[in-house]
């Protein structure tokens, strides 16, 4: 058991400690700052082995961008302080789901335990890393930039366009 | 680690705090005197005997007397904990940012993308208190700011990105290293977008329609009191710490100038000091902006003119190379 064992070990138990109280929370704004943890000490896990780029991206891109932005939309509704009558789920749909991750941690654990080995950290330089995602996976990083697009402009035009149909159809109503 | 290691590890955190809580103090008094004059008055003058030089310390003894309230609506553990998620991360950020190729505390391979990750955490200690106050008036400061902060972080990370493509270097050293009075002119333009998307990160006017005074109190910050509020002005002006050494880093070549061998870390503070300065004028000159024009400033100017810096550095590099 080596220092980077134990730290992996640390934050793993973090980041699902974290998750776990994400999901089980009856506070909806708790469990997006639930994320925030869960995603910073993912970030943990891979500066522990060595992949400090993806680390740095995954805390700008996912704490800092996505997070914000679903504390932003949990802002313009209601999001009360305290639990919710309103936005609580039914106890079936609690037991279904806690069913269903039990079944896919279950899955998970079955395929991945066996291949666990003392954590080896292996230093990913950026140089290496943009070799790899501009020359060996450069297909799918264009093809996945593309879905973005589609999506972003698709996005805007359903905004656009029923926006415009709806008064459209107000202003034709009698 | 060997006793001697550890010794040193400690030895530069003490600097890195020590620093994180001097530098804020001589640019907000720095601030209270260029504001003053600007506006023909002569600032404090009292504490300390000299030009009121003790004036910020005096504010500190005060915010810590004051009685620490948490409202009783308020969601009391987020309440509680928001002043530390804005402040530790400038912390974080102040420690990667090196004075000169040795006066650095921890120098870390990726910097640059190391202190752009960390300024975006900061903006969660801002929406946390404006949603765990429950009040109105908080909450709508939030809003304004998760919106504000979000559009302008993209400019932000695309112009800090045109100066790595510049340097061939995402490390803060690499990059000062790198720079050559050239990228003045040719970084201009991402030079202007980060200045610009830096104060609006800040939340400083002309861009604090988050904490508009005249209309919604003090944004998301209204119901803090003593030592939590001073927390949040502390991490507001370590926030114009940390700007101002980043941009003399990365557009003005950092501890590049006369004598840089010995007297590197003396030049990147002076040049982030002028930065600085140009921060409170800012703030002097400018009335603040409407929150559509906020938006309409961050997505048709700034973002396509980082986009066009990004293409034209590329273009030059690989032309150049």
């Amino acid at each position: 058991m080596t220092g980077l064992d134990v730290a992996f070990a640390a934050v793993g138990l973090v980041a699902a400690a974290s998750g776990l109280l994400a999901v089980t929370t009856r506070h909806v704004v708790h469990a997006a700052l639930w994320l925030v943890v869960c995603l910073g000490s993912v970030a943990g896990c891979y500066l522990v082995l060595g992949a400090e780029f993806v680390a740095l991206v995954q805390v700008l891109v996912y704490v800092g961008a996505v997070v914000v932005l679903v504390l932003f939309a949990l802002m313009l509704t209601r999001a009360p302080i305290g639990p919710h009558a309103q936005i609580a789920t039914s106890r079936l749909h609690r037991v279904l789901a806690a069913v269903l991750g039990a079944g896919v941690t279950a899955m998970l654990a079955a395929v991945l335990l066996p291949l666990a080995a003392p954590v080896s950290r292996r230093e990913t330089d950026t140089t290496e890393l943009a070799s790899q995602l501009f020359g060996t996976w450069v297909w799918p990083f264009e093809l996945l930039s593309l879905l973005l697009l589609v999506a972003l402009v698709a996005a805007l035009a359903v905004s656009r366009v029923a926006g415009r149909g709806a008064r459209e159809a107000g202003r034709s109503a009698p | 680690m060997t006793a001697l290691e550890a010794l040193e590890v400690v030895l530069r955190s003490v600097a890195v705090l020590a620093a994180f809580l001097v530098l804020p103090l001589l640019v907000g008094q720095t601030e209270h005197k260029v504001m003053a004059h600007m506006q023909g008055r002569l600032g404090p003058m009292y504490a300390g005997g000299f030009h009121g030089w003790a004036q910020l310390v005096a504010d500190g003894v005060k915010f810590v007397q004051k009685e620490d309230i948490t409202p009783a609506a308020a969601d009391k553990g987020v309440f509680r904990f928001a002043p530390a998620v804005a402040l530790i991360p400038y912390l974080v950020a102040m420690a990667v940012i090196p004075l000169s190729p040795d006066v650095v505390a921890a120098d870390a391979p990726a910097s640059a993308v190391l202190v752009l990750a960390v300024t975006a955490v900061g903006i969660l200690g801002t929406l946390m208190a404006g949603w765990a106050s429950a009040n109105k008036y908080s909450l709508l400061g939030a809003m304004r700011a998760a919106a504000q902060l979000l559009s302008y972080e993209l400019p932000l990370v695309l112009s800090v990105a045109s100066v790595c493509l510049a340097a061939g270097s995402l490390s803060l050293s690499g990059i000062a290293a790198a720079w050559s009075p050239w990228w003045l002119l040719w970084q201009l333009p991402g030079a202007v977008v980060f200045l610009v998307a830096a104060v609006a990160e800040l939340q400083r006017p002309p861009f604090d329609m988050p904490v508009a005074d005249s209309e919604i109190v003090f944004g998301a910050y209204t119901e803090y009191t003593g030592l939590r509020f001073a927390f949040f002005l502390l991490s507001e002006y370590a926030g114009i710490v940390v700007m101002s050494l980043l941009f003399a880093v990365l557009y003005l070549g950092g501890w590049q100038g006369p004598f840089s061998d010995q007297l590197g870390w003396v030049w990147t503070m002076l040049k982030g000091f002028v930065i600085a300065v140009v921060v409170i004028w800012l703030r002097v000159s400018w009335p603040r902006l409407r929150e559509d024009q906020l938006q309409r400033l961050a997505w048709l100017v700034l973002v396509p003119l980082a986009l066009a810096q990004l293409a034209l550095t590329g273009v030059w590099v690989v032309a150049s190379a």
